[in-house]
């Protein structure tokens, strides 16, 4: 009894352990301990076991009384088996009946296995044993591969049982008694214990949550060959800035702030200034359309009714230029931009001397007669000014005011790049003419002027000044046979007027108020070279021929306009317009060609070529008579003239075929460049003309 | 900024411009001279002219870009500036 007792306790224990917090193996292990340590005196351990956890017991056992408890209930185990059939019948052909089978095979087999093992005693072992001649002590030495404990002993038996040896009936006894007494522990043979226990399994979990799906859009576009292109020229530009970033990085701080300020201003004036370019061509497109007539007249429009009129020619009238502001000045100079051949300025101020006051520079474009292109008021009246040749964007201008001022149009701003102080040396006088000249030895800009204060004076412009140099001082009686201390004498001649010869450098001529025209050269500063008794008044203009180099032409307000040889004192030709000559211009495309404007709003287009005596053409462009023409232009590529008058009016005329005819040559003859061409159909004239004079003289 | 204000005032006071329009690169119109609902019209349907065409000329050469746009029609003659960032549109009448 106590030892399933014992049993059913250390079961329990372990059971116990196991619901402890102590891991299930190492319980275990110390169960099995305990159990072998406890074999002995486990009694009394499991008795108190067993009274303590009597009261536990599942609630479905039924409740009995101590009587039905104590009551003995008996079973009887039999050899029948269950499930063999009682009922068996058999058919005997004796008594031609069915009769029960009385006797029924009890046995149930559950379980056969053929064994290999024989046992020792049994009659085929022996047979066996015989057939191999084996001796019978094998067993014995079988024995002998049983656990080193044992072993001591094994030996011993057979030395104590030496004496027994020839009793061969004892001898299976006492193996087999000796494998009765081993055989627990085979069973331990590798001190091996096999328990299992089942955990709970953790319960499975799922877990699931939605969330809004995150937001799709479709996009879709069309990949252009410029788009790529555009996209690798950002990227490009991109790594530039970088690279400039990390070069700039090292030199920032301070000028951070104010590189900020200036984006900012940038950013700013983006807006409407981007505009500001394509504004400016609609005007000329708005205006070249509402002026589309005259456009066209310009460029393709030649007057038929020249053909019928033999020589005579006339002018068309195209555009007019005006600008509110500038109302009430006049045209005191006119001058075309050489690089673009649509562009020229303006000078306004006045002639009329107890009405002078502020003046004003504009620039005009054939493309845009209704605005001008540029605006710079000024303090002072203008009365002349002079475009440079090669760099068309600085204009020298003169003042009443006897200041002379470079203006630069890539500036901003309406302020002159350069002006003339009393401290460097202005005139004192109205300046009446500037012009520009080649650059010096150090490729410095300079111009000339000439003022009625009777000097000529040199500006060259260094950095940020201009520097004076005086070339001449003009005197009354300066005549070259005055000799070198002419310069000394009182009376001052009044420069209004002067040309530089086109080939010669040194050379070139002062018209003055008087009427008379002095040569003179850069070199002499005392001195005339020649003096010309030209005019009986003012000389307005004089200027040399573009192709010839030896003539100029003069006019002045007595009504005439003279032409002359250099090397003559003389006029060579002279022609009375009868009204004071404003100014007059040689035409760019023919020697013999000039134009010439009066007071009385007339315009005179001569060509010594066709006509010595009178004008081919002589045409009024002015709507009043009174209105006077002041200055005149010929446009250097294009046939048309500007005309300038007094009330701040400038009008384009175009000049029809007969006036810009090119004198015919003969067939199959190769037409010789145009300039030696000018030039021999001049020096023909000129020729004409001498050879009387001479054969007079 | 005044300048370009004044030059756009000068070319409104020419004979025969109906209107000045200036849109932005989404075809928007910012400033107008029209009525509004011309102004939207006019704006909306040559935005996408002006797309058309400039794309045709870059597809032809990248590098090269579209500068003026003018639409002669018996009407008028509508000029559109394709500038980077606007577009500016005068619709003239030339015969007034």
């Amino acid at each position: 009894m106590p030892v399933p007792n014992n049993v059913a306790a250390s079961m329990r224990k372990g059971s116990t352990v196991q619901k402890g917090t102590l891991p299930v193996a190492k319980s275990t292990k110390a169960a099995s301990k305990k159990k072998d340590e406890e074999e002995g005196v486990d009694t009394g351990d499991g008795l108190d076991e067993w009274s303590g956890k009597a009261l536990i017991k599942p609630p479905e056992q039924l409740e009995l009384t101590e009587a039905e408890l104590k009551e003995e209930t008996t079973r009887i185990l039999t050899a029948n088996n269950p499930h063999a059939p009682q009922n068996i019948v058999r058919y005997s052909f004796k008594e031609r009946s069915y009769k029960p089978t009385s006797v029924v095979d009890q046995m149930a087999v559950h379980f056969v296995l053929e064994g290999s093992l024989l046992h020792q005693d049994s009659d085929e072992a022996r047979r066996l044993r015989a057939k191999e001649g084996l001796p019978e002590e094998t067993p014995t030495v079988d024995t002998g591969t049983e656990p080193d404990e044992e072993k001591p002993e094994t030996p011993a038996t057979p030395i104590e049982d030496g004496g027994e040896e020839a009793g061969e009936e004892d001898r299976p006894d006492s193996v087999a008694s000796k494998t009765d007494r081993k055989e627990p522990k085979v069973s331990n043979q590798f001190n091996f214990s096999e328990r299992a226990s089942q955990t709970l399994n953790n319960p499975l979990r799922e877990r699931s949550c939605q969330t809004e799906p995150p937001p799709r859009s479709n996009f879709s576009d069309t990949v252009n060959q410029w788009e790529i292109y555009d996209a690798y020229v950002e990227e490009l530009q991109q790594q530039e800035k970088n690279k400039e970033k990390q070069k700039a990085v090292a030199s920032k701080n301070d000028n951070d702030k104010s590189k900020k300020k200036m984006v900012l201003m940038e950013t700013q004036n983006d807006d409407i200034s981007k505009v500001g370019k394509a504004s400016k061509i609609f005007e000329r497109m708005v205006n070249q359309n509402t002026f589309d007539d005259i456009a066209q007249d310009f460029k393709y429009f030649e007057d038929a009714s020249d053909e019928f009129r033999d020589q005579e020619g006339t002018l068309l009238p195209l555009w007019k230029f005006q600008y509110d502001k500038a109302k009430r000045l006049s045209v005191t100079a006119l001058c075309w931009n050489k690089k673009y051949q649509d562009l020229f300025a303006v000078g306004m101020g006045s002639y009329d001397f107890s009405k002078q006051g502020r003046g004003m520079l504009v620039y005009y474009s054939l493309k845009n007669s209704a605005f001008p292109e540029f605006i710079y008021p000024t303090d002072s009246g203008v009365l002349c000014l002079d475009i440079h040749q090669q760099h068309s964007y600085l204009v020298a201008v003169g003042f009443y005011d006897g200041c002379v001022a470079v203006y630069n149009l890539k500036e901003e701003g309406l302020e002159p790049l350069y002006k003339s102080t009393a401290k460097t040396g202005k005139h004192t006088d109205p300046v009446w003419q500037v012009r520009w000249q080649n650059d010096d030895m150090d490729n410095n800009h300079n111009f000339y002027s000439v003022s009625s204060d009777g000097r000529v004076v040199s500006w060259t412009l260094v950095k940020n000044e201009l520097v004076f140099t005086d070339i001449i001082r003009l005197s009354l009686n300066g005549a070259v046979s005055d000799g070198p201390e002419g310069a000394e004498q009182p009376g001052i001649a009044c420069g209004t007027s002067f040309d530089f010869h086109k080939q010669i450098d040194y050379l070139f001529l002062v018209g003055t108020e008087e009427g008379k025209i002095h040569k003179c050269s850069k070199t002499y500063s005392s001195q005339f070279l020649e003096t010309y008794d030209a005019h009986s008044m003012a000389v307005d203009a004089v200027k040399w021929n573009h192709f010839h180099p030896k003539v100029f032409i003069s006019c002045s307000s007595d009504w005439t306009v003279k032409i002359w040889d250099h090397a003559i004192n003389t006029p060579m030709f002279t022609f009375d317009l009868k009204a004071a000559v404003g100014d007059v211009a040689w035409s760019p495309y023919s020697s013999t060609v000039f134009a010439a404007v009066t007071t009385d709003g007339t315009v005179h287009v001569f060509d010594l070529n066709i006509n010595k005596y009178e004008p081919i053409c002589h045409q009024q462009v002015v709507a009043k008579k009174k209105i006077k023409l002041t200055h005149i232009e010929f446009n250097p590529i294009y046939p048309i003239l500007i005309v300038g008058d007094d009330r701040g009016y400038v009008s384009s005329l175009k000049l029809s075929p007969n006036l810009r005819k090119k004198p015919k040559c003969k067939k199959g003859q190769e037409q010789p460049k145009g300039s030696e061409v000018e030039i021999a159909k001049m020096e023909k004239l000129l020729s004409l003309l001498r050879e009387p004079e001479q054969s007079t003289v | 900024m005044a300048e370009v204000e004044e030059t756009l005032k000068r070319i409104q006071s020419q004979n025969g411009v109906q209107g000045i329009i200036i849109v932005n690169t989404e075809g928007i119109p910012i400033k107008t001279t029209l009525d509004n609902a011309s102004t939207v019209q006019y704006a909306g349907l040559i935005h996408q002219l002006v797309m058309k065409a400039r794309s045709t000329v870059r597809d032809i050469d990248p590098q090269n870009d579209l500068t003026f746009l003018r639409i002669r029609s018996k009407k008028n003659e509508i000029m559109i500036a394709p500038d980077k960032d606007y577009f500016l549109i005068v619709i003239q009448n030339p015969s007034d």
